[in-house]
Parts: C-alpha cells; sequence; structure tokens
C-alpha cells in the first residue's frame, strides 16, 4: 500500500464526532476611522503611512526619502515612476541582490494590523518584496478616496481576494524584523529595512 | 547548559536552575511577551469568538481530514504543485533527500520549521553531505551552537546577548565583546545573504494549508522564508497533516490569532500565500503523519492536534519559565511539548505530565482552546497504567492512600508525625528521603492537631 492510502485509511479509521463549522459571518470590529488606525499600527510595527496626490504627490513624498535619494539601484514597478533597473529584463532574480530600493504596488490595506494586500501580479519575480534593502507600497485608491483602500479587519480582507490565477500574495505588515537577541526589537532582519506606504489619491 | 541530555525533566530543570539569576531573566523575559499577548487579545473585543470559531474550524477539520487531505492534494496538483506524503519522520526525510539529490542540490537554506526539526531533518541531510542553514535568526544561532532550540517561536529565548555575541564572534568573526543586538543582527543579515543566494533549494514549513485552494500560508517576521524560497528554483515545504483548515477564508481568524498569542504582534511581518510554483521552477508539498492520525483516535488528546503552535501556552506556563525549554528534552517543549511528547513515547517523556502545576493558565490563553492542563492531568494517569512511574511517587501514594482508609491510625501518625517535626534534629528531617524538604522548609508543626482542637471546640460549645 502506497503512503498515501496508509495514512488516509489510518485517519479515515478513526472515530472522530463530526462537528461543524462555525459562521464566519459576526460582527468583526470597525473602526470609526479605519484610514488613521492603520496608520497608527503602521507607525507600532516601524512603518509609516501618507496620503499623497497622484504621481506627482508620489514623487515628491520619495524626494523626502533619503533611503531613496541616496539609492543606487531601484526598481519600480509603477506606471509613471522610473526604476534603474527594468524588473522584466531581469532573467535571473538574483541579479536583484543588490537593489537599494523598490517602490511596489499594493492592493489595499488592513487597518486592524497595518498590512497591505501584495501579489506578484504584474511583479516577474517575487523576490523584489524581499531582497531590496528599503520598499515602499503603493496603493491607488479608487476614485480618491483613502477609505475604499482600507478594510477594518481580516475578515473583511479576505473577502476581497481571489485565487484563479497561481498566485503568490502577502500581507506585508511594516519592515522586515526581529527580537531573537534577548528580546530586542531590531529592525531590517533580512528583508526591507524600511517599509513606507503611499495612498496614492 | 546546552550539554542536557537526560529525559528526566526534574533533573534537567535543576541544572538550568543553578543559575538563579539566568532563570529570574528567563521567567520576566517570557512573562514581558505574556503580557504582550494579554494587551493584544484585549485590543479586539470579539477575541472569544475568535478562540471559539478557530477551535470549532480545527475540530471540523479533524473530523473530515481524509476528504480534505484528498481535496488539498487535487487543488495543488492542479497548480503545479506535486504532493509527497510520508507516514513517518525517515520517510519525509528520504524524500526530501531524493528532491534534492534529483537536482544535485548542495546548499540548503530553511526557514523555522518545527516539523524538520521532529523529524531530525538536518543531521540527516548533513549526513548525506548537504549544507543546510536555518535562517531564523533564533534558529541560526542556536544551530551554530549546535544546540537545539529552546522555544517554538523564539528558538534563542534562553540566551542571553553576551552569549550571541560571542558564537557570533567565533563562527562569523564579530567584534569580541560587541553585545549590541543592533550590530549582532546586521552581522547575522550579511551572513545569511550570502546563504540566500546561494542556496540550490529552500525548505519552509507551513503554517496553514487550504483544502479548497491547494495553497499554504507561511508566516514569519523577518521575510526569511519568502528569500529563502523565491531565489532558488526549488520550494520544498513540510507540513504535519493537522495543519491543514478547509477554506481561504478560515484564514481571516487563524491569522488574526496567531501572531498576537504568539508575540503580541497585530500579525506577522510577511504572511505569504503560495499557491504555485516560480516561474519555470519547482514546487513540492510533503504531507507528514509521524504519529497524528493515532492521537485522532483518542477523544481525551484529540484536542492537540488543533495546536497552530503559537508558544502562548509556553510563555505563560511557571514550570516552562523557570525550568528553561532545554530541559523538556523535546521538540515541542511547554505544556503542549508535555502532552505530544509521551503520547509518541511515554517511555523517554513520562516526567513530563508531572512538571505540570495544573494551574490551567495554558489552557486560559490557547487561542484554539486546547484544554491543555486536563490533558495533562488525564496522562498522569496514563503513565502510571502504563506503569511507566518510578517507585518513589507510586509508592507514597500507596502508602497514603492505605493510611486515609485508616482514620484511627491517620490520627495516630499525624501525632507521631507532629513529635518528630519538633523534636529531631535538621538532618533527619532535611535529607534526600525528603524530596519536598529539598527546596522548601517543612510546615511548623502546631501545638495541638486540628481534630484535638475541633473536639474543643465542640465541647465548649455544650458546655455553654
Amino acid at each position: 500500500m502506497s503512503s498515501k492510502d496508509h495514512i488516509l485509511k489510518s485517519v479515515r479509521n478513526q472515530l472522530v464526532p463530526s462537528a461543524d463549522l462555525p459562521s464566519l459571518d459576526q460582527e468583526w470590529i470597525q473602526y470609526d476611522d479605519a484610514v488613521a488606525h492603520f496608520g497608527e499600527v503602521l507607525q507600532a510595527v516601524g512603518g509609516t503611512a501618507i496620503a499623497v496626490e497622484g504621481i506627482d504627490g508620489l514623487t515628491e513624498e520619495l524626494a523626502k526619502v533619503p533611503a531613496y535619494t541616496e539609492a543606487k539601484k531601484t526598481v519600480s514597478c509603477i506606471e509613471g515612476l522610473v526604476g534603474t533597473v527594468d524588473l522584466a529584463r531581469v532573467e535571473d532574480p538574483h541579479d536583484l541582490e543588490d537593489v537599494d530600493y523598490a517602490v511596489l504596488p499594493g492592493e489595499f490595506a488592513v487597518a486592524e494590523n497595518a498590512a497591505v494586500w501584495v501579489t506578484d501580479a504584474n511583479i516577474r519575480h517575487r523576490v523584489i518584496a524581499f531582497i531590496p534593502q528599503h520598499v515602499s507600497l503603493v496603493i491607488h485608491c479608487p476614485d480618491g478616496k483613502v477609505e475604499d483602500a482600507v478594510v477594518n479587519n481580516m475578515a473583511e480582507a479576505y473577502q476581497r481576494l481571489t485565487w484563479g490565477r497561481n498566485e503568490f500574495g502577502c500581507f506585508i505588515s511594516g519592515p522586515s524584523k526581529t527580537a531573537d537577541i534577548e528580546q530586542s526589537l531590531v529592525i531590517g532582519a533580512h528583508g526591507a529595512r524600511s517599509l513606507h506606504v503611499f495612498f496614492v489619491v | 547548559m546546552s550539554a542536557i541530555k537526560s529525559y528526566d525533566h526534574p533533573t534537567n530543570a535543576n541544572q538550568f536552575n543553578k543559575d538563579q539569576e539566568r532563570t529570574h531573566w528567563h521567567d520576566s523575559s517570557l512573562w514581558f511577551i505574556r503580557e504582550k499577548r494579554d494587551r493584544m487579545s484585549k485590543s479586539l473585543p470579539e477575541w472569544e469568538t475568535l478562540r471559539s470559531c478557530a477551535s470549532q474550524i480545527k475540530a471540523h477539520t479533524v473530523s473530515k481530514l481524509a476528504d480534505y487531505l484528498e481535496e488539498f492534494e487535487k487543488n495543488a496538483t492542479a497548480r503545479g504543485v506535486t504532493v509527497h506524503w510520508a507516514k513517518d519522520a525517515e520517510e519525509h526525510n528520504r524524500i526530501v533527500l531524493e528532491i534534492l539529490q534529483k537536482h544535485e542540490a548542495k546548499r540548503i537554506v530553511k526557514s523555522k520549521s518545527m516539523l524538520t526539526e521532529e523529524c531530525h531533518l538536518n543531521p540527516w541531510l548533513e549526513k548525506h553531505g548537504i549544507e543546510v542553514v536555518d535562517t531564523d535568526l533564533g534558529e541560526r544561532i542556536v544551530q551554530l551552537r549546535e544546540e537545539p532550540p529552546s522555544h517554538i517561536v523564539m528558538p534563542a529565548i534562553h540566551l542571553k546577548k553576551e552569549d550571541v555575541s560571542n558564537t557570533f564572534h567565533e563562527h562569523l568573526h564579530t567584534e569580541q565583546g560587541n553585545h549590541d543586538p543592533n550590530y549582532l543582527t546586521e552581522s547575522a543579515r550579511q551572513h545569511l545573504r550570502q546563504k540566500f543566494c546561494q542556496a540550490d533549494v529552500g525548505i519552509t514549513g507551513v503554517n496553514f494549508a487550504i483544502a479548497e485552494t491547494g495553497g499554504f500560508v507561511v508566516c514569519t517576521n523577518e521575510g526569511n522564508a519568502d528569500l529563502g524560497v523565491s531565489l532558488p528554483k526549488v520550494h520544498i515545504a513540510c507540513m504535519g497533516i493537522e495543519k491543514l483548515i478547509p477554506k481561504v477564508d478560515h484564514l481571516s481568524i487563524f491569522l488574526r490569532l496567531l501572531a498576537r498569542s504568539a508575540t503580541g504582534q497585530p500579525i506577522t511581518t510577511y504572511s505569504s500565500h503560495f499557491h504555485g510554483p516560480v516561474e519555470g521552477g519547482e514546487l513540492h508539498i510533503v504531507l507528514v503523519d509521524n504519529g497524528r492520525s493515532k492521537i485522532m483516535n483518542s477523544d481525551d488528546y484529540r484536542n492537540s492536534l488543533k495546536c497552530i503552535r503559537c508558544g502562548a501556552c509556553m510563555n505563560t506556563c511557571p514550570v516552562y519559565r523557570r525550568s528553561g525549554g532545554h530541559s523538556y528534552a523535546a521538540t515541542v517543549p511547554g505544556p503542549i511539548g508535555s502532552i505530544l511528547n509521551p503520547l509518541r513515547d511515554a517511555k523517554h517523556h513520562k516526567t513530563l505530565p508531572f512538571a505540570c502545576t495544573l494551574c490551567g493558565s495554558c489552557s486560559d490563553v490557547c487561542p484554539v482552546k486546547i484544554n491543555l492542563h486536563e490533558q495533562l492531568l488525564t496522562l498522569r494517569t496514563e503513565v502510571k497504567n502504563q506503569k511507566q512511574l518510578p517507585m518513589s511517587k507510586t509508592m507514597p501514594m500507596r502508602i497514603a492512600s492505605y493510611v486515609f482508609q485508616r482514620p484511627k491510625l491517620y490520627a495516630w501518625l499525624g501525632g507521631v508525625g507532629k513529635f518528630f517535626l519538633r523534636t529531631m534534629p535538621r538532618f533527619l528531617i532535611y535529607n534526600s528521603l525528603n524530596p519536598w524538604g529539598r527546596n522548601r522548609e517543612m510546615p511548623e508543626a502546631p501545638p495541638e492537631s486540628f481534630r484535638k482542637q475541633y473536639a474543643q471546640r465542640a465541647k465548649k460549645k455544650s458546655d455553654n
């Protein structure tokens, strides 16, 4: 008998009482000002959030970020913002090893935990969300309303998601961090040393 | 401290307790995390609803596990994932090695996975000439020290920054005496970046696998899992069969509970959803039983399969905090480990259920409502029934039972005891025959027994 059959048989042979699934339609937390809450939580986990007007506003704000202005090798997956490396032309993701700054699209934000949903839908190499020294996530707000780009909680977040394609998706909440040495929080473990979230209205 | 070899928890705990200052420090570090967890749980009014939902989802999944495993395999396969099945640790290790050999892989980066730890994957791969680098900072620290992790979420929680500094000085040539966590983390970042870039294959664990989509989720704060699997072409994910959940929407419950319970964060920095291989690459999932299906059959212990490995029970456990993770001599220590390990191997882990004080704190914090302390109590009977209890525990119980059934003998012995406590020299009371007195003072013998006082009171009342 194959191991698969062996395991399935072994699991099926057990007398486990049946149990119903709970309803996920419950009163999950709502915030009076979800956008403000998102900003506060993001700050607490080491990131910053700001609303900007159009691509010009984004460029203007990025110009105030030293890590961006000092970056030698940059990647941008945002229309209207140019990086020094064209991601689509990179064959081997290892070539992205020395990227200093990446500006990537985020789909929407979650207020309760400051997470931003990021996928590889238009990003050829998913490592670009993790390997640069610094990362900014840019969320385009429908009809210029930031409120529409922020959901209250994770239950609402999953309602927005679909799983049609072979997608890689990640909730990113703040910069990479660790507290493995005596519980001292250190920002910049393996991934980004800083994370800015821009809402483009 | 790393030299703990014995399976006997009291002996190992005693060794840990030799350094009193370190014991107190360990205790307070973990209590600090427990407090963060409390604050986080109180930030959500629906916390208890989340716990009961999580518990129900897990109970439901276990009741239909075979169906969900088949559904998962079907959907994962449709997404171009190769699914493997392993009955036990040996088969798991063999499967992983075969995949590596097929790709002539020599260098592996691994993100934290308690399952591969449970299966002793690292030594097996090293024996076959493969370099395995654990990439979680805490895991890397203990790996360089050739120690096992002492905690499932914070593997190096037992070490001070001076220890880490010495280890890094020896292996990574950092400055001697530089104990700054920022400096040490930065050195590890540079060192591990090389490893990420050189790796032929990345191995991760699985936090949650979804039957409905055939995908799975891996949660880290450092981003090490993502870096480890998005540079090489091959990703191997190893998961215990109990990690399955039915639907992707159920993640909304578990991701809200996991990090809040584990470290008191609102969510881990990276919660990555894998639904297929990278462009031109391969994704393998190894489904491992290794004793889990056996636990399913027991009404007493089935609940332990709900565990999402957040470590909250460890952080709150007064025994774990004061005895250190290594004293459990097991991959998973603490309250949940004291259930899982004896169920798998009662002979070696028989002392673990007895380490528990039955305070119930673990059950109170468990995000999936496992009745940990009740299971630990039940397990004690099992250890006794398997005749694994030492004479030092069974004999006093037998004697006590004999005495309690004979009130007159009990009364007489009480008098004798009081007499001896008052008159015997210290060395006759505090010696190796009295383990209770090893760390505590015996109670002061009262002038009169309760029985006598009670009788006198009753007499006084009737006289009045």
